[in-house]
């Protein structure tokens, strides 16, 4: 299906459930992710997204199933919310040596890969939450990780904030190679590069290219026919058009020969 | 001029302020102050039950405190009662559970006052030797694991999914703590104990731009209070624990007057 070459398979999650306080809070997951592939998950809130994330993180271990990670696995994460309280000072620079020892020229090159050199010295609860959030996709990919795990990144970012960090997260993996899970905080959006969609509804309710996510009965009755017309893919600029008013339209429709989805239903 | 008991005090109280100082920047951090009330609370248990089974009363006051802390962490996990529920009920009754076993001790005279708000002039080169050596013991843990213990308070789920041990680091401060508390119980008592934990790091925030810096200058403020209230008290005759709170507490408000263009940050946090 994907005509990208992949690498070596960095995590597979089989059959993986996390049960809480006698609660099922997902059940049954199966993902894998390669080098160089860019995994979404969606669905709405409680569906399971944030629990499978730590799973593959190690944070939550699976109460049922398996995961099992490339040996000597490198992690960065970038985590939905961090507060930082008000007594513990931490400039820019200090964050970003947080779980490892790097050189200042290392925190100045990662810092301007996203925009954010000058950030340097600024005390991290001076920052705006764009400025936060580029600090913290620095602060992870300074580590050079095999396996990036962004969950909702572009949270609380405006929509030209948003624009760029899913160039960002597009540069990363065609630079490093790293693989990507990320958590979507909107459900109608998907980045284009996605290969795999995973529409999480307590279970996995359907899965593919972000195209054919968005045209299975699955994603429809869980989401609505509403929901497949905003779904928004993120194309990036060069590989794709746009339609004239602007919105944006998947790679994987109808404009690319797609053998196994037939594209009626393309909005 | 000096008796030799002021020099040991001041030796003594200096070495504890070292130790005191970095390790309550993450009490301040971490919002473990009521729970370092707590444990240092349980330290008067920890006395009575040495006592009672005739061990060293340093190791047995650090065993009932990491016991303390080990209770509430599975107190925790039952998820019923909020940790400020727990921490107030563990606080008190020990303490109360303390105060009622010393007074079945009556084979031994206990200076209830002196453990209670410490008695620092008190000290001998024993104690002074207990104090630096745990003291550099801990402070040599405490640089040795800062880098997790820091990410960990930061944010404990971004510390794991790197690769680093939070729930690790989260018992380790408990027990630095529990043996912080032990060594300076003698110094300024149970009552006060927190007292150099917190202060002097709530007055280096506003002074440092890094945490490794505001541990510098916790240590260095605690340092400077145990010296400004040893020579307060013996110029005015008051009680040398107290008053080395109380110079802690006249630095803290000091500091509040430091112009907040000299401030690094401004109060408020990201996140929702």
């Amino acid at each position: 299906m994907d005509m990208r070459m992949k690498g070596e398979t960095l995590i597979t999650l089989t059959n993986a459930s996390v049960k809480s306080g006698g609660r099922v809070l997902v059940e049954g997951v199966d993902l894998s992710i390669a080098r160089g592939e860019i995994v979404t998950l969606i669905g709405p809130n409680g569906s399971g997204k944030s629990t499978t994330a730590k799973m593959a993180t190690g944070v939550l271990k699976p109460s049922t199933g398996t995961v099992s990670r490339k040996p000597g696995l490198k992690i960065g994460y970038v985590p939905q919310k961090l507060s930082i309280d008000w007594t513990l000072p931490l400039t820019v620079e200090r964050l970003m040596t947080l779980t490892g020892h790097f050189s200042r020229p290392e925190i100045e090159n990662a810092l301007a890969a996203v925009g954010a050199g000058r950030l340097l010295h600024a005390a991290v609860q001076e920052l705006s939450g764009g400025e936060f959030q580029r600090v913290l996709f620095a602060r992870a990919m300074i580590r050079k990780p095999d396996l990036l795990v962004l969950d909702e990144p572009v949270q609380g970012v405006d929509f030209s904030g948003e624009v760029a960090l899913y160039e960002l997260v597009r540069q990363i993996r065609d630079t490093t190679q790293a693989g990507i899970l990320m958590i979507s905080h909107d459900l109608h959006v998907v980045m284009a590069e996605t290969d795999t969609v995973i529409c999480l509804n307590g279970h996995v309710c359907c899965r593919g290219t972000p195209a054919a996510v968005k045209r299975s009965p699955e994603y429809l009755a869980l989401f609505g026919t509403r929901a497949a017309e905003t779904l928004a893919i993120y194309e990036h600029h060069h590989d794709h058009e746009h339609h004239e008013d602007g919105c944006v339209v998947g790679k994987g429709g109808t404009h690319e020969h797609h053998h196994d989805h037939a594209g009626h239903s393309h909005g | 001029m000096l008796g030799d008991f002021f020099s040991r005090a001041l030796v003594a109280g200096v070495g504890l302020a070292a130790v005191t100082g970095p390790l309550g920047c993450f009490v301040v951090w971490r919002r473990m102050a009521y729970f370092g009330d707590t444990m240092a609370h349980s330290a008067l248990l920890g006395v009575a039950i040495s006592i009672l089974l005739s061990i060293n009363m340093t190791l047995g006051v650090f065993a009932v405190a990491a016991l303390v802390a080990g209770a509430l962490l599975l107190l925790q996990r039952q998820n019923t009662l909020s940790t400020d529920a727990l921490l107030g009920i563990l606080s008190h009754s020990s303490l109360a559970v303390g105060l009622v076993l010393v007074g079945f001790l009556t084979q031994v005279r206990i200076d209830l006052m002196g453990f209670l708000f410490g008695d620092i002039l008190a000290v001998s080169m024993e104690d002074i030797f207990i104090i630096y050596g745990g003291g550099v013991a801990i402070l040599v843990i405490l640089a040795l694991n800062w880098r997790p213990l820091l990410a960990a308070t930061v944010s404990p789920e971004l510390a794991e999914a790197e690769g680093l041990k939070p729930e690790v680091s989260r018992i380790l401060l408990m027990l630095l703590m529990a043996s912080v508390i032990a060594i300076a119980m003698k110094l300024v008592g149970v009552l006060l104990i927190t007292s150099l934990l917190i202060i002097p790091a709530a007055t280096a925030r506003r002074l440092s731009a890094t945490p490794e810096i505001m541990a510098l200058v916790a240590a260095i403020l605690g340092a400077v209070s145990v010296i400004g209230g040893l020579y307060g008290s013996l110029t005015w005759d008051t009680a040398s624990g107290p008053s080395i709170v109380v110079a802690a507490l006249l630095i803290f408000l000091v500091s509040l007057t430091v112009p907040t263009a000299r401030l690094f940050g401004r109060r408020e946090s990201h996140g929702a």
